[in-house]
């Protein structure tokens, strides 16, 4: 057995958290940053932390992931972190030359409280910081929230930093994709421009997190959302943001800067959750929807049809992100799945916690909601009483062995599979990639135990 | 020792010292300088003396590297690979979460007695702002005796690791640990391994060191049975080679005691003081402890290396000699006899596709010394090379530590003071016979390095940075780069096959007899791979268009 301490009986925890269902925020802000065109992610702070976010995002994405640190010593978690930041920044712009820095704090600078700000400034007054270049932040102390709250801090900066209005809106509208993986982006901005929808998408990590193989190392390559985009962003008709805790922060942010009105949607998971996407979008932008999408809707609604059976009355456990829980959990209930045990180490609120009660709410059985909760409690409910399916990260396979439940590999981080950067989870084609998964784990598992004398041909 | 063979680079006029300025020429001014002692030409002088490197100093920031900090190397590398002890980390979530399962360092839990394995688990308090703010003392305390409590069957020994913002509120770890293990009665203890500390993860090595010295250490006097006891010392069973190596020692008839830290376990520290001799594989990460074994109880260590064949069968053969058992003797003969035709096999076969091919290796405080030998014995030649966090004597050889500058980031590192025990001393050789042996070819506490092994004009980088590591590919074109999973793809993004040393990319094992022959096939299928020839589509091998297109 894998975790072979792990007791049946659930006790109260206050202090001791196992298996956590959530990271720290910086990692979330770098993850943010690199979706940044020329964008150089810096951690200030000592240099474990970059390092592990690295090795993180790396094995995540099996993709190079470039950062600095400003490697604090002994030395600078006493004085402060000034000397060492004006020295990253002039070091950064002279060795790499990247268009922007985005800075990250970290639990030791703001234990120290270090302002970024104030460093910034005195970086450009002492010219460290080249003509046409930029150096912006987000203060993201790992003791608050969780590695979303760092992605959603993250994006916020580029609002604060680069949204301006021109005085007209344009006919753009701007994205907010939320944590979501390089292909979801990807097919997030699809779907706009099937609809004849202009966008600007921020951050995006398509084609930066899942670039080519040429033969040719690019520092920084293709894909991000350009310093220009993040500017016009500020005179767009309107945002459209999804993942309300990843993705509010930003939208409101602009709101209130510069007076572009947005819509904060669930991520665009399952069939309902990208009908109110392409709906949205449909409204807002007043454009038909084309014979295409609705294709796309139809095949999903087939396939669901088609294999309804072996969905209906499963009990799933999640683990993973408030907004994917909620808009797989919607998914989930659409298609008559029961998701009976949900955790997210992310502390997302009562108001989180009550829409995502709301949506279960007529399950035909108890059904389980703990956050902050972890895995292993998440792993202690299933010891009570088994399911049928797991659903969340890699760290899950471990219950998945001992417990022999099969398991669908979603959200973060995903060490033990490749995929996710390249095959969307969201909108129709997404939502029909996730059902495959879910019946390739459910029906193997049919196979596996199917007897000589039951095994069926076809299913 | 011969110039590097290789002279393609100066037939294209690239010397070593031309190499150095292009890379150096970026840089400002200050950091220019700093570089330039970190990156030394090698030259090796009749007496084995080379060039002096600096080396153990601090990063420079915003310059992108390698190294991790003082909890990793703590926390991570040496005391997360024993099964028995519960981790908790001490601090906010991600130091916790990072270090969860990422170092693939196998364990076979079955083979204690009680079975206990709490490395699949990552343990934290998970700290808050409020604790930032009013300290987080309580909350550990609640959390040690939640761990305790809960777990089935309960723990015997729980390790606590402190991360960057512990040290700057005050918790005092220590005095929770000592309070919750005299309420518990089970071993607790502390680590202060904020990751501020040192200047790279070797600082977290010391303070683990010190702290498993000065805890478990020489707690339990049982005498096992044995002839010939051995510990193991840095050997992290990575993608099992502890277990292979474990094989080769029952072969031999050697008992190991224990392991620091590979498949290994507290009673194997607690008890390891009854050993005879201790082997030391990674010098970096564990020599202290090495050290203050044979300052307090007299068990001397020699320097051996699993990595290689022919370096398993001389380490052998070093034990065999400080032994002086003719058995022993004949039967480590006997293994080596027996397992080197497997080993020659394989590597004729290889040899003649890796043979002239050439590698460049960063990584780590030991492995980029050991991995050499393997490379060698496939005809590879290494061009350049340096560590992660290595000191100068991890380059230099151990005859500089006298020589070497203790500055004000190592100085805050504590050096235990250590005396022999009044009861439990007990030097294991005469001063008389430790001299013979020493004459005979077996020398005690001694490591030369890696730069007297290597030939003349290779390059020595200390703390690589991601332009230097740029460089190197493109002016080099090594036929195979190797490192960490942070530059694993950024290496193989410019066409240059990367093989990860600190992970082996989730294969291995990769030491001793067996381990060879599995590294072999690996670069073989890594340096002759025909996928590296398939980034240009035939578009934009053959561009032109004809105006018409010209039918069969
Ligand atoms: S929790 Fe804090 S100290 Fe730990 S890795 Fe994250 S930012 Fe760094
Ligand atoms: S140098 Fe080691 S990573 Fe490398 S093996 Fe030694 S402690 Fe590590």
């Amino acid at each position: 057995m894998l975790l072979r301490h792990t007791p049946k009986e659930v006790t109260e925890r206050s202090a001791l958290t196992i298996n956590p269902a959530k990271t720290c925020q910086p990692v979330g802000a770098m993850y943010a940053a690199l979706g940044i065109h020329g964008c150089l992610p810096h951690s200030h702070g000592s240099q474990g932390c970059y390092a592990y976010h690295r090795s993180a995002l790396t094995r995540h994405f099996k993709e190079p992931v470039i950062a600095a640190t400003s490697a604090f010593t002994e030395g600078s978690s006493v004085f402060g972190g000034q000397a060492n930041l004006l020295q990253a920044i002039d070091n950064i712009f002279t060795v790499y030359n990247p268009d922007i820095i985005a800075v990250h704090t970290t639990c030791l600078s703001e234990t120290i409280g270090d302002d970024i700000p104030q460093i910034i400034s005195k970086a450009k007054a002492e010219g460290k910081v080249p003509d046409g270049k930029y150096v912006i932040h987000a203060n993201t102390p790992s003791y608050v929230g969780s590695h979303v709250t760092g992605f959603s801090t993250m994006t916020r900066a580029m609002v604060d930093y680069f949204a301006e209005s021109s005085g007209h809106k344009t006919k753009t509208l701007n994205l907010i994709p939320g944590y979501s993986e390089p292909s979801d982006m990807e097919e997030i901005r699809r779907i706009a421009s099937l609809m004849g929808i202009q966008t600007i998408m921020f951050p995006d990590t398509s084609r930066v997190l899942n670039g080519p193989l040429t033969g040719k190392y690019r520092m920084f390559p293709d894909g991000g959302v350009t310093i220009p985009e993040l500017r016009q962003a500020g005179s767009s008709m309107g945002t459209v943001a999804l993942g309300a805790l990843a993705s509010s922060a930003a939208a409101k942010a602009l709101d209130a800067k510069c007076k572009v009105p947005c819509e904060i949607l669930d991520l665009p998971m399952g069939l309902h959750g990208t009908d109110m996407y392409v709906d949205i979008l449909r409204r807002i932008a007043g454009v038909n929807v084309p014979d295409s999408l609705t294709l796309e809707r139809g095949q999903l609604v087939d396939v669901i049809s088609d294999m309804h059976q072996y969905f209906y009355g499963k009990k799933v456990a999640l683990a993973g992100d408030p907004d994917q829980l909620l808009a797989i959990a919607k998914f989930l209930v659409s298609i008559d799945m029961i998701p009976v045990y949900m955790v997210t180490g992310t502390p997302a609120g009562k108001k989180f916690e009550k829409a995502l009660r709301e949506v279960v709410k007529d399950a035909p059985c108890e059904v389980k909601i703990q956050m902050p909760g972890d895995m292993f409690l998440l792993h202690q409910w299933i010891k009570q009483s088994p399911v049928d399916l797991l659903i969340g990260n890699s760290y899950l396979k471990y219950i998945a062995k001992d417990e022999d439940i099969p398991l669908v590999r979603h959200g973060f981080p995903i060490f033990d599979r490749i995929g996710h950067s390249y095959f969307p989870t969201m909108g129709y084609k997404g939502g029909l990639r996730f059902l495959e998964k879910i019946l390739d784990a459910l029906l193997d598992r049919k196979d596996r135990d199917a007897t000589d004398i039951n095994m069926e041909l076809v299913m | 020792m011969d110039a590097l063979e290789d002279i393609v680079l100066e037939a294209e006029g690239l010397t070593p010292e031309k190499v150095k300025l292009e890379m150096l020429a970026k840089y400002p001014t200050k950091v220019a300088r700093k570089r330039a002692r970190q990156i030394v030409i090698n030259k090796v002088g009749e007496t084995g003396d080379v060039p002096e490197i600096q080396a153990n100093v601090r990063t420079t920031p915003g310059l992108i590297g390698q190294r991790g900090c003082c909890y990793a190397g703590c926390k991570g590398v040496v005391l997360g690979p024993s099964r028995d002890i519960v981790n908790i980390t001490h601090g906010p979530i991600g130091c916790g979460f990072y270090s969860w399962l990422t170092r693939r360092n196998q364990t076979d839990a079955d083979a204690s007695p009680d079975g206990h394995n709490f490395m699949t688990y990552c343990f934290s308090t998970d700290m808050q702002e409020k604790e930032i703010i009013f300290g987080g003392e309580k909350k550990l305390k609640q959390a040690i005796q939640e761990a305790y409590d809960l777990l089935d069957p309960k723990p015997k020994a729980i390790g606590v690791f402190a991360t960057c913002p512990v040290g700057l509120i005050g918790d005092d770890v220590h005095s929770v640990c000592k309070e919750m293990k005299e309420k518990l009665g089970i071993n607790v203890f502390g680590f202060s391994c904020e990751g501020y500390k040192g200047v790279s993860q070797s600082a977290g090595h010391h303070i683990a060191n010190n702290g498993i010295f000065t805890h478990v250490v020489g707690t339990d006097d049982t005498i096992r049975e044995g002839k010939f006891k051995i510990n193991l010392l840095g050997e992290y069973n990575i993608g099992g080679d502890a277990f292979e190596l474990e094989r080769i020692f029952e072969k031999c008839g050697l008992t190991l005691i224990s392991t620091f830290s590979g498949n290994s376990t507290i009673s194997g520290f607690a008890n390891c003081h009854t050993a005879d001799l201790n082997l030391i594989m990674c010098h970096r990460s564990i020599n202290y402890v090495a050290d203050m074994l044979e300052k307090k109880y007299g068990l001397p260590w020699i320097k051996i290396n699993f990595i290689s064949a022919s370096a398993t069968a001389k380490s052998l053969r070093k034990i065999a000699a400080y032994f002086g058992d003719p058995e022993l003797t004949a039967r480590v003969e006997a293994v080596i006899a027996e397992e080197m035709p497997a080993v020659e096999k394989a590597r004729d076969e290889i040899y003649p596709r890796t043979q002239g091919k050439r590698v460049m290796l960063f990584v780590g405080g030991s492995r980029a010394h050991h991995y050499q030998d393997l490379f060698r014995e496939l005809g590879m030649t290494t061009l350049s090379a340096g560590y992660e966090f290595g000191h100068r004597d991890d380059y230099e050889g151990r005859n500089v530590l006298p020589s070497i500058q203790v500055d004000a980031d190592s100085r805050n590192i504590q050096e235990l003071e250590v005396h022999p025990d009044p009861e439990k001393y007990n030097p294991r050789k005469s001063p008389d016979e430790m001299e013979r042996l020493t004459r005979e070819g077996l020398p005690f506490n001694k490591y030369d390095g890696m730069m007297p092994e290597m030939p003349d004009d290779t390059m020595i980088i200390d703390d690589l940075s991601q332009y230097e590591t740029d460089k190197l590919i493109e002016l080099y074109k090594p036929d195979i780069f190797c490192a960490g999973i942070k530059e694993k793809y950024i290496v193989q993004k410019h066409g240059i096959p990367m093989k990860q040393l600190h992970s082996y990319d989730y294969g291995g094992p990769y030491a001793g007899f067996k381990g060879a022959v599995n590294f072999y096939k690996d670069i073989d299928r890594m340096v002759n791979s025909k996928i590296w020839s398939y980034m240009k589509a035939p578009w934009q091998k053959n561009p032109e268009l004809m105006a018409t297109y010209a039918w069969e």
